[in-house]
């Protein structure tokens, strides 16, 4: 078991950079995902970590050794795929002792190790299979006890639930993070999923165009988002951004004024770009003018999509209980003053003070 | 209901208006002949052409499969396929692995290892036929004698046709190969990399098990391309040949029976005879081979 440093790493191909100027530390026994759209270098940075990619700048350090130059065999990292990438040719209980066999451990022992990891997972009923006669989950277990059978330093897993069907990508969610809890393992943990996101990792970071955007633990990161880009990823739908402008204790929105709250009264006069999750608005009595375009009922909860004056389209979440409007309809949206966010209107930057 | 089911009777009459064309050109020049031939083998011809056939039925196939010339051709066949198949699919192997490197100028030596299967049979024959030729080719320039030369040597004959059946099916092996690798999934290589496999591990355990579908197409494409060359023998050594016997392959000597001999019902049997090899073969590699190779996503 070892930590993760990234001390400003960047790879690039050519003049693109997938991963740019990248300082990122894996706590020993952490889980860390890195969350981001496709093409934002998370899977670049893991596969740095792993050896399969080379490192262009900066230093890559495991435990506390630098890794820039070391053959992928030889960092006692193992990584669990998208695709599983078993051994279609060997039977179950060959593909798990592969990695001890390559480790010239002897017969009885590699049997032992392969039986107990097979056996965390779940497996020792099917050691005698092919791959190609298990289900998807299963296929992905033994992936896993492929991984856990030879105790590394890390654990890597690049997007490893995208295969599985809904259901059981929710159970193989669990079983993963009772697995790293109980090994105690550090894992790099590469999805585009918020939802995986905030159930399995510790400490999230959260990438774009090749560039760290946060590093924070899930809540933090839904609370206190560092820009505009994390607090639209995350949630589901993300924040909504209003444009404003300071104007004495007023924000002047197209669609009519808030009162600037307590816990913004830092932000300085002039333009700014507001932000309210979808569970802090409501319809009432006061606030923005906006017209009803889109009403979408998910059983527990209703997602009003309110059109301000301006063009703006903000996202309202209602109880399942609360009265739905009509489509079309001129509504008031009200603002939670104390759950509103100021992001500097042309960076796109978290205004300290600001919530 | 009515309407679909005149709509499905016009779908199937537009299918085989459009497949008539194709059928009736297969009849008439693949079925028709290939049956034929079966009724050619149960007639002897007189050495004379114009007199007519006497119906002999099977005598005629059990006098041509207890003959010596039959034994002796089956064996050089046999030997041919066992020098060039092999080695053929192992050269090719060997190229695809060397060529399956992100070089920069790769795609030329791709376009090199490939050229032999667009060049035809006659003009390799006959640059190897110069290269083994006595008194201008490359054993005397390197100060040699062949005495006998080569091609008339009855020990060399035959290695010498099968070394350019070799290099022309060195091109489609490297073809064939090539295509394996380049469809090899990426990330199981990188998994065994992961896994701690070194290199002599990764070629024996990882990648040749996932190439085998390719292997085994190779193998049999290469057991019918070895069954059925005859260009290389027939311009090299021909039928005047003293040594003919020597490189007297199944093909060569249908085409013999027939051009030579005069004799279609020889022709017929051996034809037969080079049919059911080559259909038992192919069926026996698909019966015992098949099961030991492992196809991705299996």
């Amino acid at each position: 078991m070892a930590r993760v440093h990234f001390a400003k790493v960047s790879k690039r191909y050519g003049d693109v950079a997938a991963v740019d100027d990248l300082t990122l530390e894996v706590a020993d026994g952490e889980l860390l995902v890195l969350l981001g759209p496709s093409g934002c270098g998370k899977t670049t940075a893991l596969r740095m970590v792993a050896g399969l990619e080379d490192v262009t700048e900066g230093s890559l350090t495991i435990g506390d050794d630098l890794v820039n130059d070391v053959d992928p065999k030889d960092r006692d990292v193992a990584m669990v795929f998208q695709s599983y990438a078993l051994y279609p040719h060997m039977s179950v209980a060959k593909n798990i002792e592969f990695p001890l066999r390559q480790r010239k451990i002897e017969t009885a022992e590699r049997k032992q190790r392969a039986l107990e990891a097979a056996t965390t997972l779940g497996l020792e009923d099917l050691m005698d299979r092919k791959p190609g006669q298990l289900s998807g989950g299963q296929r992905q277990r033994v992936a896993l006890a492929r991984a856990i059978v030879r105790d590394p330093r890390v654990f890597l897993m690049d997007e490893p639930l995208s295969n599985l069907d809904a259901k059981l990508r929710v159970q193989t969610r669990g079983d993963i993070v009772a697995l790293q809890r109980r090994l105690g393992t550090t894992t790099l943990y590469v999805t585009h999923d918020q939802v995986e996101a905030m159930t399995m990792g510790h400490r999230i970071a959260v990438m774009q165009g090749g560039r760290l955007q946060q590093v924070a633990a899930p809540q933090d990161l839904y609370e206190r988002p560092a820009n505009t880009f994390v607090a639209t990823f995350l949630g589901s739908p993300g924040m909504n951004l209003i444009p404003a402008s300071r104007q004495g204790d007023e924000l002047v929105t197209p669609s009519g004024s808030l009162a600037v709250p307590a816990e913004l009264s830092g932000i300085a006069p002039g333009e700014v770009t507001l932000g309210a999750r979808p569970e802090s608005l409501s319809l009432g009595t006061e606030g923005l003018r906006a017209t009803v375009s889109l009403v979408e009922m998910l059983g527990a909860e209703t997602q009003v999509h309110c059109k301000l004056e301006g063009g703006t389209t903000l996202v309202v979440r209602q109880g399942h209980d609360q009265v739905r409007p009509d489509l079309g309809h001129s509504v008031l949206v009200s603002v939670d003053p104390s759950s509103l966010h100021a992001f500097d209107a042309a960076t796109g930057d978290r205004i300290e003070g600001s919530q | 209901m009515r309407t679909r089911a005149t709509r499905r009777h016009k779908d199937w009459a537009l299918a085989y208006a459009l497949l008539l064309p194709g059928l009736v050109i297969f009849s008439i020049f693949t079925f028709w002949p290939f049956l034929q031939n079966f009724k050619l083998a149960l007639y002897q011809n007189p050495p004379y052409p114009g007199l007519p056939s006497t119906f002999v039925g099977l005598s005629q196939v059990g006098d041509v499969l207890s003959s010596v010339t039959f034994h002796q051709s089956l064996i050089s066949t046999l030997l041919f396929v066992v020098m060039v198949v092999p080695t053929g699919l192992l050269g090719g192997l060997v190229l695809a692995l060397a060529a399956h490197k992100a070089l920069k100028g790769m795609a030329i030596f791709q376009v090199i290892f490939s050229s032999t299967v667009v060049t035809s049979v006659a003009v390799a024959a006959v640059v190897f036929g110069t290269l083994m030729d006595p008194v201008v080719g490359l054993l005397p320039w390197l100060g040699l004698d062949p005495h006998p030369a080569i091609l008339s040597n009855p020990t060399w004959a035959l290695p010498a046709v099968a070394v350019i059946a070799i290099w022309q099916f060195l091109g489609l092996s490297f073809i064939i190969m090539t295509a394996g690798l380049q469809s090899l999934p990426e990330e199981v290589l990188e998994a065994a990399r992961l896994d701690g496999a070194r290199a002599p591990t990764m070629f024996f355990r990882v990648t040749i098990p996932l190439l085998s579908p390719t292997i085994f197409f190779g193998l049999v494409v290469g057991f019918i391309y070895a069954f059925q060359s005859f260009g290389q023998i027939d311009i090299l050594i021909g039928s005047q040949n003293a040594e003919f016997t020597h490189t007297n392959v199944l093909l060569f000597y249908i085409y013999r029976a027939l051009s030579v001999q005069n004799d279609p019902g020889l022709a017929a049997v051996l034809s037969i005879v080079l049919f059911a090899i080559l259909l038992s073969v192919t069926l026996l590699q698909f019966r015992f081979l098949e099961r030991r190779v492992h196809y991705a996503g299996n």
